[in-house]
Formats: C-alpha cells, sequence, structure tokens
C-alpha cells in the first residue's frame, strides 16, 4: 500500500514536469512578441534587444526553460506586465476565492446529485427513473454561464432576492461566513453545482442500481434486515466511487470555474486568466494556468490515493 | 546440432501416407518437429521503478519431438504451461531461448524457416470460447481471412472456404453467412478447425480444442478431428488437461509439470504402465465407476508449487512419495526425446546412478 | 461426410437462407424503437435543415444593424424573437447561428476522432514501448481541465474559427486516444487476433480487419457524447471572446453581446442559450440513446 503511494507521486513528477513544459511552451506559441505588451511604440532595436534580455528572452529555449522552471520552483511566477506586481501574489488570493467558491459549488452538487441519485436508483426502471435520467442529463448538457444568467434574471433582476455579481461589498478581502458575504456565493454556486450534481446523480444512480443488484443484497432482505438497514449497507457500498466522482469534479471545476466567474464577475483564477489573455499579460496568463494545472494534478493524485485507501478492491498493477 | 544428426536416423513411425506432401523434405523418417530445450520466462513487475521483481517459470526447458502423421498429446494440470508452450511453438509468444526445428530446418536460423514460412505449415485451434471468432466477420470471411491476407483472390478465398466448411460437416449454404454468436459451441469449434485448415498446414497444435463442449459434441469433434488427420495427412500436437481425450486421441503423450516434461511415451505405455510418480498420480486420480477401486485417500495432495519458484532441485519432490535429499539436490534430467519408442522419465528413481535408491544400478538399463 | 452429423442445430426449411442479422443493424433498429432518440433526431433534423436553408427560412438579414430598433422584445409582429442590442433580428441570427454551432460541434470531435482514435489504437495494438510512449503524452494533456486547456490554447492563439477549431481538437484527442487505446488492448488479447496472427497477416491487415470494426462501436458512442460537449465549449469560448469574432452570428457570442442588456431586456439576452441548450441536450440523449442500443448483448 505504502509502496503504491509512494508509487503513485513518483509517477506525478514527469507529469507535473510535461504539464510546465507545455505551460512555458504556451506564451511561445502566441503569434507576435510575447513583449508586444511591454515594449512602447517607436522603441528603438537597442531598446527593445534590452527589454528582451531583461525578460530573458534573448537566451535559446531549453535554457529558458530550466531558468524559468528553477524560478517556479523557488515560488517565483514572474512579474506581471499589467500590474508589476509579482504574480503569485496576485494568483494566491484568487485562487483561495476559486477554491471557495469551488468547494461549494460540489457541496451543493453533492446534495442535488445524490438526491437525484437515490431516487432514481431506487426506481431504477419504472417511468420516474427516466425522469430523473434526464434531469441528470440536463445538469451535463446545460451551458452552465447561460445557467447563471438565467438565474441571475430571475432571482437578481426580477425578483431582486440576491446579488447579481461579484464578491461582497468588501470585496473578497471582507468575505466572512455570514450572511452578507454567502449570499454571494449563492447564485455562482448553485450554478456552477449543476454539472457535478449531474454526473454524481448518474454515478450514485448506477451504482445503486448495481449494489441492489447483486447476490448479497438478497441475503440481507432475506435475513429481514430493515429497509433503513439495509439502505445504509448500499450507502456503504456506493460511497467509494461517489467520492471519487465528487474529487474529480472538483479538480475539473477549478479549470471550468472560469466561464461563471465571468458571468458573476468573482474575482478567482478564472477571472485573473480572462484580464491577463485580454491585456495579453503573458507572465500573468502562465502562471495562472500552471497553479491550476498543478492543484488539477495533486487533487487527482490524492483521490486516486484515497480511492485506493478506502476501497480495498482496488488493486492497481 | 546433434539432435539433428541423429534425427535422419530415427526409425519409421506411423503408417505412411499414400501420396507424399510436396513440402515434405525429409520423408516420413524425419521427425516433423523437434524441439529443444524451450524457455520462456515472463516477468512480475512492482516496485518502486517497475522492474521485474520475479520471473514466473512458465515454460523452462521443453523438449519434445513430434513425428509425422502421429498425434502428441500434452497433459498436464492448469498453469504447467502447456498453452505457453503451444503459442512458443507458433511463435506468437517470441521464446527466452530453445531451437525448433520443422521437417529438418530451423526455424528463425539465416538459412532455415522464417516465422512467416511456418506459419504457413503450422496452425492452432484455439478453445473454443467466444473470444475465438470475430464477433463482426461472417465465418466465411473469419474462414478466408489468411488466405486473403496471404494474396489470394477474395472470390476463390471464398470458395475454399466453402470447401472447408464442407470438410469440417457444415454446409456452407447454412452457415456461411453468419455470425459467431448464431452458432453453437460444437459448431464454432468447427469453424475454428476449419479455419486452421484453410492455411494447408501439416501441423496442427489444437489447444484445449473439446474442452469447453458437452460430452456428446466433444465426442463428435474427436471424431471429426481424427477423419481430417486421415484425409488429410495431418500431425497433431494436442493439449488437454483431459486424461481421457488425450487417452483417446494420442500416439504419444507428454507430461508437464510446472513448465518441464517430466515423462514422454507412447500411449498405451503412459497409461497402462507410467513411470514418473507425477503420471502415475495423475492417472490413478481419475475417478472410476468400477467400485472395487475405491480410492481412501487422494493420490496428489497439495497446490501445485508456485512457479516463481519452483522447488530446487526436482519441481515435484514437494508432492512426491518418494522423494529423497538426492531429488532436492539435483535436477533430474529428461534424456533423450528422439525415437518413436522412446520413454524418457525425469526421475531419479528411474536413472541409473542416480543416487536414489530405488535406482537402478550404474550400468543397468532403466 | 454425410455421417458426421451436424451438432445442435436445427434443421432449417429446405432452400432458404437463414436472414442474419449484423450488429450495426441491429443497433439501428433498437434506436429506432426508441422514443427519446427519435424526437432528439426530430429536433435535431429540424435545427440542421434551418441551418442548411437558412439563406431560404430566415426573415431578415442577420448582420443588418439599426440603432433605431435595438432590444425589441420577443412577440413583436415583425421580429418574432426580438432584436439584439445592435438591432438585428434574433431569429436570423439564431437560424445562421446554428451553422456555426453545428461546424463547431462536429468538426473539432471528427478530428478528434480519427487522430486520438489512430493514436489509441496503434497503442493498443502495438502494445510496449510504443503504447508507454504515446499514452504518457496523453497523460500530460490530460493533466489540464479541458476548459483550462480550451482557454489557455485560444487565449494564446487568439480568437477566430480556426484557432477554436484546433484548440478544441487539441482537447478531445486525449480521451478520445484513451478509450480507444483502452477497447484496443481488450481487442488484442482476444483469441481471434492471435489466430490472425498465426496466419502470418501483416499487422496493418489485422487490425483494419479485425480490431478497427470491434472497437468501432465504443469510440463512435464516446464521440457522439462529445459533441454536445464541444458545442457547449465552442460557445463558451465566444462567449468570453476567444471563440468566433464579432459580427458572426455564434449562440455563445450573442450571450456575450447581450449580456450587458441583461437588466434591460432580460428575455433577450437569455435566448441563445436556449438553443444551445436544446441542441446539446439532443445531442446528449441521443448519444446515451446510442450507448443504450449498441449494450445489449446479442
Amino acid at each position: 500500500m505504502f509502496v503504491y503511494v509512494l508509487r503513485r507521486i513518483v509517477y506525478t513528477v514527469p507529469i507535473a514536469l510535461g504539464v510546465s513544459i507545455v505551460c512555458f511552451a504556451l506564451i511561445h506559441l502566441a503569434p507576435g512578441d510575447p513583449l508586444s505588451a511591454v515594449i512602447p511604440e517607436g522603441a528603438s532595436p537597442e531598446a527593445i534587444a534590452q527589454i528582451r534580455a531583461a525578460y530573458g528572452f534573448d537566451q535559446p529555449l531549453p535554457v529558458q526553460y530550466v531558468k524559468w522552471l528553477g524560478h517556479v520552483l523557488t515560488g517565483d511566477f514572474g512579474t506581471s506586465i499589467m500590474t508589476r506586481r509579482p504574480v503569485l501574489s496576485e494568483v494566491a488570493p484568487a485562487i483561495v476565492n476559486t477554491l471557495t467558491l469551488a468547494t461549494a459549488a460540489i457541496l451543493f452538487g453533492f446534495v442535488l446529485g445524490c438526491l437525484l441519485g437515490v431516487a432514481a436508483g431506487y426506481l431504477a426502471g419504472k417511468p420516474a427513473d427516466r425522469v430523473v435520467t434526464a434531469v441528470s442529463i440536463t445538469g451535463v448538457s446545460i451551458p452552465h454561464y447561460w445557467l447563471g444568467m438565467v438565474l441571475i434574471v430571475i432571482f437578481a433582476v426580477n425578483l431582486n432576492l440576491l446579488p447579481a455579481t461579484g464578491m461582497g461589498e468588501g470585496g473578497s478581502g471582507s468575505f466572512g461566513l455570514g450572511w452578507d458575504s454567502l449570499q454571494y456565493l449563492v447564485l455562482p454556486a448553485l450554478t456552477l453545482s449543476v454539472i457535478p450534481a449531474g454526473i454524481i446523480a448518474r454515478s450514485v444512480r448506477g451504482t445503486i442500481a448495481e449494489v441492489r443488484k447483486q447476490e448479497f443484497m438478497q441475503t440481507l432482505y432475506a435475513k429481514g434486515l430493515p429497509a433503513r438497514r439495509v439502505f445504509l449497507h448500499v450507502v456503504k457500498n456506493a460511497l467509494p466511487a461517489v467520492l471519487a466522482v465528487m474529487g474529480l469534479q472538483l479538480a475539473q471545476l477549478l479549470g471550468g470555474s472560469i466561464l461563471v466567474e465571468t458571468v458573476f464577475s468573482w474575482p478567482g483564477t478564472g477571472f485573473l486568466l480572462n484580464n491577463a489573455i485580454f491585456t495579453r499579460d503573458l507572465p500573468m496568463l502562465q502562471g495562472t494556468i500552471l497553479v491550476l494545472a498543478m492543484f488539477f494534478v495533486l487533487i487527482n493524485l490524492l483521490v486516486d490515493i484515497l480511492q485506493t485507501a478506502v476501497d480495498p478492491r482496488i488493486k492497481r498493477a | 546440432m546433434s539432435s539433428v544428426a541423429t534425427a535422419r536416423r530415427a526409425p519409421v513411425m506411423t503408417g505412411v501416407p499414400a501420396s507424399p506432401d510436396p513440402r515434405d523434405r525429409g520423408g516420413p523418417a524425419q521427425p516433423l518437429l523437434i524441439v529443444e530445450g524451450l524457455k520462456k520466462h515472463f516477468p512480475i513487475r512492482g516496485g518502486l521503478l517497475g522492474r521485474p521483481q520475479a520471473w514466473v517459470q512458465a515454460v523452462d526447458g521443453v523438449d519434445l519431438v513430434v513425428n509425422k502423421g502421429e498425434t502428441l498429446g500434452i497433459v498436464g494440470e492448469s498453469g504447467c504451461g502447456k498453452s505457453t508452450t503451444a503459442r512458443l511453438l507458433m511463435h506468437l509468444i517470441a521464446p527466452d531461448s530453445g531451437e525448433i526445428v520443422f521437417d529438418g530446418d530451423a526455424v528463425g536460423a539465416v538459412r532455415g524457416l522464417s516465422v512467416r514460412e511456418l506459419r504457413r505449415q503450422m496452425q492452432m485451434v484455439f478453445q473454443d470460447s467466444y473470444s475465438s471468432l470475430n464477433p463482426r466477420m461472417t465465418i466465411e470471411d473469419s474462414i478466408a481471412f489468411g488466405l486473403v491476407a496471404q494474396g489470394t483472390a477474395p472470390k476463390e478465398a471464398k470458395t475454399r472456404a466453402a470447401t472447408m466448411l464442407r470438410m469440417v460437416g457444415l454446409t456452407p449454404d447454412m452457415f456461411a453467412q453468419r455470425y459467431p454468436h448464431e452458432l453453437s459451441g460444437g459448431q464454432r469449434q468447427r469453424v475454428n478447425i476449419a479455419r486452421a485448415l484453410t492455411m494447408s498446414p501439416r501441423l496442427l497444435i489444437l489447444d484445449e480444442a473439446v474442452s469447453a463442449l458437452d460430452k456428446s459434441v466433444e465426442a463428435q469433434v474427436l471424431n471429426l478431428l481424427q477423419e481430417l488427420k486421415r484425409k488429410l495427412e495431418l500431425t497433431y500436437i494436442f493439449i488437454s488437461h483431459d486424461l481421457n481425450v488425450i487417452q483417446y486421441i494420442s500416439d504419444r503423450v507428454l507430461v508437464m509439470y510446472l513448465g518441464k516434461p517430466v515423462e514422454i511415451g507412447p500411449v498405451d505405455e503412459i497409461y497402462r504402465a507410467p513411470k514418473h510418480p507425477y503420471t502415475r498420480a495423475l492417472l490413478a486420480s481419475r475417478p472410476s465407476m468400477d467400485p472395487a477401486r475405491r480410492m481412501q485417500t487422494p493420490p496428489l495432495s497439495g497446490d501445485p508449487p508456485n512457479p516463481i519458484n519452483p522447488p530446487s532441485g526436482c519441481r515435484f519432490r514437494t508432492r512426491c512419495p518418494l522423494a529423497e535429499p538426492v531429488c532436492a539436490e539435483r535436477e533430474p534430467a529428461l534424456g533423450s526425446v528422439l525415437g518413436g519408442a522412446a520413454h524418457p522419465v525425469a526421475c531419479h528413481v528411474h536413472r541409473p546412478g542416480s543416487g536414489h535408491s530405488a535406482a537402478p544400478a550404474e550400468g543397468a538399463r532403466s | 461426410m454425410s455421417h458426421i452429423a451436424l451438432a445442435g442445430s436445427a434443421a432449417p426449411p429446405k432452400g432458404r437462407r437463414p436472414a442474419t442479422r449484423s450488429f450495426w443493424r441491429n443497433v439501428l433498429r433498437r434506436l429506432m424503437r426508441d422514443p427519446v432518440t427519435m424526437t432528439c433526431l426530430a429536433i435535431l433534423a429540424l435545427i440542421v435543415l434551418a441551418a442548411i436553408f437558412a439563406p431560404l427560412i430566415a426573415p431578415h438579414d442577420p448582420y443588418r444593424t439599426s440603432m433605431a430598433r435595438r432590444l425589441i422584445a420577443p412577440g413583436d409582429a415583425r421580429y418574432w424573437l426580438g432584436t439584439d442590442e445592435l438591432g438585428r433580428d434574433l431569429l436570423s441570427r439564431l437560424i445562421y447561428g446554428g451553422r456555426l454551432a453545428l461546424f463547431t460541434g462536429f468538426t473539432p470531435v471528427l478530428l478528434a476522432t480519427v487522430i486520438g482514435g489512430f493514436l489509441g489504437i496503434v497503442a493498443g495494438y502495438v502494445g510496449g514501448a510504443v503504447n508507454m510512449a504515446i499514452m504518457r503524452v496523453i497523460d500530460i494533456f490530460y493533466a489540464f481541465p479541458s476548459v483550462l486547456l480550451a482557454v489557455a490554447i485560444s487565449g494564446v492563439l487568439g480568437a477566430g474559427i480556426g484557432n477554436t477549431i484546433f484548440s478544441l481538437t487539441l482537447v478531445f484527442i486525449p480521451p478520445m486516444a484513451r478509450v480507444a487505446e483502452s477497447v484496443a488492448t481488450q481487442m488484442r488479447a482476444q483469441d481471434f487476433v492471435e489466430a490472425a496472427r498465426a496466419t502470418g497477416a501483416s499487422g496493418w491487415r489485422i487490425v483494419s480487419a479485425h480490431v478497427v470494426p470491434n472497437v468501432t462501436g465504443p469510440i463512435l458512442s464516446y464521440a457522439s457524447s462529445l459533441i454536445s460537449v464541444s458545442i457547449v465549449l465552442a460557445s463558451g469560448l465566444s462567449f468570453l471572446g476567444l471563440g468566433i469574432t464579432p459580427p458572426e452570428p455564434e449562440w455563445g457570442l450573442m450571450l456575450n453581446t447581450l449580456r450587458q442588456a441583461i437588466y434591460v431586456a432580460p428575455v433577450n439576452a437569455v435566448i441563445p442559450g436556449v438553443m444551445i441548450f436544446v441542441t446539446s441536450m439532443c445531442f446528449n440523449l441521443m448519444s446515451d440513446g446510442l450507448r443504450t442500443a449498441m449494450d445489449v448483448k446479442q
């Protein structure tokens, strides 16, 4: 078991390296000069050469990569061209905001998904099951940024119940656990929760239907166990798979939040990414993508390890 | 290679075929297949970097000879390496070491037989599982595939496929256009045989070919195999764990244990007077309908040892009633497998001067 | 030969060949019986036809702006679904937008299926070092969440329909390759592939005759589920300003530009999203139906 964990971690290192190479290569994919945002109009060739040297762009690519990697590993993600502040200092609070949103979305999604999934699992085969399945397919088909807009229209514009955008009066700094702050979380989290809800519902439904069919369940029924206790058994068997799905969805939401954050002007990494793209702030772009990708890899790794710990049947070669 | 040299002097085997096969190179006296020292070890990967930590010694030094026109039965428990041996012979798996000589030509040698040419003369029939036939291909296409792949025109290949279907007892009109899932197990096995024979092989390896069939169907397929062997002048290697089937169909039998042959001999001799303790135990473990032959204790106890770490010396010694210290020290050699009447045994008891208390004296005939 | 009995086969009616059911014909039969799939097919057919015959059925020019007729609410006699923030007829733009949606839905999936499928099948059949090399590179791209990867690539390359197709194709190749590799590896282990190898056929022939027909099913099923993702993702990119550029009538782009009007004309603002939703949902349901139809063991 320990060896497996160790092996998994060791295996992640080349993946992480590969991810870093892709992130590095991205800005060199960009058409045009990466420094076009920095170089002032009409600058002389000597000035341009100086600026390029200052940013290290005059070196051959592999050298640049190694230097960049060295910086990254010491926490230096470069300096934002726009704000002139270190990228990491911009990304750090942003990712906290995104994680807040993603976690809330996962929790909503879990509750919704479980309710739907349990209902569908117990109704398997009956017409109501198809309805529930349709609802969960809706969850994965719906363009969630559109759903956000619809919710804004309903709750903010028409009913004026919840705020439309932003993270609160004082911005992300003063975000607390009171309703003043949390009310800003409701709509975006709900919007984002639809996708994991759909996927969790399908996963729960599938697992429940499968577990109920298994032979040991027949034994439990035959023993005369009350339905409630049987339900607990079902939950126990379904839990590992659901937890795995949740973990993976959390990771996906980190990347997928960009659209919802844009709709709700939520100051997370997605919002940051958006700005970076439009101001061609390449260090910021690179840094944000790298941080997000690394989180993704990390969460996947944790989910993998946890899953093996929880479910002894999964023995990886 | 001395074995090849002596092969040409081996005595004549079973019936002489009526008309000689144009591909025949050495005449009836030359064995069709000689195998020496065939080995295959599979790595088990584990640990931090996935390095091989241990090796499964699936096939560990197999010697055998198959004479023209005979059926060699290979018998043994599950996991003894029979199927791996079959795949090694067909070169579906690359052997780690060993020599295969087909009708006098060494396989893989510079002036010998290429694997591609070998496959034109040697084919295999697999155990009937749903996976032995492509579920998306009609029977006709499945049979004709080999020929088409070798360059035959599709129409001609289909005609030949129809001929082969007829030869195994299936009406082409009814079966050519069907799909495997529409056939019964026995019918699918006939198709398997037809597919193998389409390539006009001289040697057919049958790997558990009847093991998955009901007994009545099994009998029909076995009879079909006998008839085909006569008509088409085939040679068979028949692999099975079923002792009765082996006895019925084989001319000579090779008994395998844990990746090594332990005894080879004519079928009657093996079944009537088995020499190796394992063979004896195997034959004695067949349930009998005769109430007078009741068994009190099972002749073979315990599970076969792990092929990853086989016992030192003789591999069977952990389950052998005749085991002695010398059996743990030295591995008994099989001896020469050539010659039609040969009956080599890999056991110290039958080896003069081996050091076993029951062995005959040095120089005596075993 | 006559004395060898035909094991287990009933005597057929004289002189008639039994009807054979090929796999795909069965799948088609089952699909046609499913009401949900057929409804979705009907809706999609409507959308496709509307897209093809857009010039004939669109009531107005989708590009013609008019400051005087901005943000007319739906239900108007001349502009059935109203107009957008630049005075363009929403209905016409929706109809023309169907073309872009279908194009951005199908093309990346098609390309990714061919490329990813090829990579996966090769990796699955050949195995060994080749498999490791291909799959490890795939793993690296898999380490990015799909939306992030699409945004990142489109972000660096810039907006435009070509870049969008490129970016989405790149996003879909890894999952497609994984599916293909997984089924190809399963097929490789089957006895009939061994038998084909035993006949001395070349690797290419075995793959095309034996492996490909057996893996097309799962691959196509997975590809069909990607179409709806592609549509939503493409319009998402346009929504961010990274996909199709104005003044093209792309549904996601329309959502973007209408967003500013959300307080003034909320209904107009959300209409394009309905189209995205309906189209995506139909493709998803159809893909589900396809998977169920292929699932039943014959």
